[in-house]
């Protein structure tokens, strides 16, 4: 139990400050790193919750996917990124105060939460139903009761696809590119095109 | 003895500190789209240590869907960040209003 105490500590302790650094980085790359770190440590709490499946996932998703997406826009985009940080010093004392009355607050509200709602006779964590695996308790329910959200879950990727497809395609002009249906449609009578020519004289457009 | 409170306290820390990343990079876009990620995995150990700790499977659920729906937001945002800076060559957050229609 004491081992599972310091596991808890040390990766809460390390998310928190990773997210610190993600918002007060001065180079956005070294926020991307951080963000990954972030997500790392808060994969092992969902480890540690006993959450494999979820956990797993956060690390493909979002280390394996997002935060890389947002490494490539960071590298490739040549921004001057310290004027964007203008106005860091003034915004910093409000939303210090914010912040930390926002979390003061949100920590009472689970505190109460989690001692007087209907989590405050639970027997303790349990992820997973008896005798099966994390994954295969996930998989009973969302294949069968969350059937129908599971799939608008993948027509939600698809939109995002192809609106990321068509927001970023680009044709160069003076390209010359295949059109099929074009090809397709010529005919011998619009391909082709006779010409009576006199004798001594050449052909011109 | 680690119980729901810790989960909700470290969830707490990290939606504010989305929050606060918002507020102080009001310029930086990129950055903002980054905490919004932040508020995100924090509503995500929200879901799953009430999932765990009440014992039933789908706060899990949800959580994958808020996973696929922050997956599809940051493709979305990237992309639109993308083509403004191909148009504006900048990314200043102030100037973002001549994107309306």
């Amino acid at each position: 139990m004491a081992l599972q105490a310091i596991a808890f500590y040390v990766m809460a302790t390390v998310t928190v400050l990773a997210a610190l650094a993600v918002v007060l980085a001065r180079n956005p790359v070294h926020s991307v790193l951080f963000l990954i770190t972030a997500f790392f440590s808060a994969a092992g709490l969902f480890v540690l919750l006993g959450a494999e499946f979820l956990a797993m996932l956060l690390v493909v998703v979002y280390v394996g996917a997002v935060a890389v997406l947002f490494l490539f826009v960071v590298m490739m985009l040549d921004v001057d990124f310290a004027a964007l940080r203008q106005g860091f010093a003034r915004y910093l004392p409000v939303g210090g105060v914010v912040a930390g009355i926002l979390t003061i607050e949100m920590i009472f509200v689970a505190a109460n939460v989690a001692s007087g709602g209907a989590a405050a006779n639970s027997t303790g964590p349990q992820a997973s139903l008896p005798d099966v695996t994390n994954a295969e308790t996930i998989g009973r329910v969302l294949y069968t009761d969350y059937i129908y959200l599971f799939q608008a879950a993948g027509l939600v990727l698809l939109v995002a696809m192809i609106g990321a497809i068509v927001l970023t395609l680009r044709h160069k002009p003076g390209v010359r590119r295949q059109d099929i249906s074009r090809q397709t449609a010529r005919s011998p009578k619009t391909g082709m095109e006779m010409v009576d020519i006199k004798p001594g004289e050449g052909v011109s457009e | 003895m680690i119980g729901l409170t810790h989960y909700l306290t470290v969830a707490a820390m990290l939606f504010t500190i989305g929050v606060f990343g918002i507020f102080v990079n009001r310029k930086n876009i990129i950055v903002i789209l980054m905490s919004i990620e932040l508020i995100l995995l924090a509503v995500n150990i929200n879901l799953v240590a009430f999932s765990v700790y009440l014992h039933n499977v789908v706060g899990q659920i949800f959580a994958m869907f808020v996973l696929t729906v922050a997956a599809a937001e940051a493709a979305v945002g990237l992309a639109i960040l993308v083509t403004f800076f191909r148009n504006r060559g900048d990314i200043a957050v102030d100037d973002v209003s001549v994107m309306k229609g």
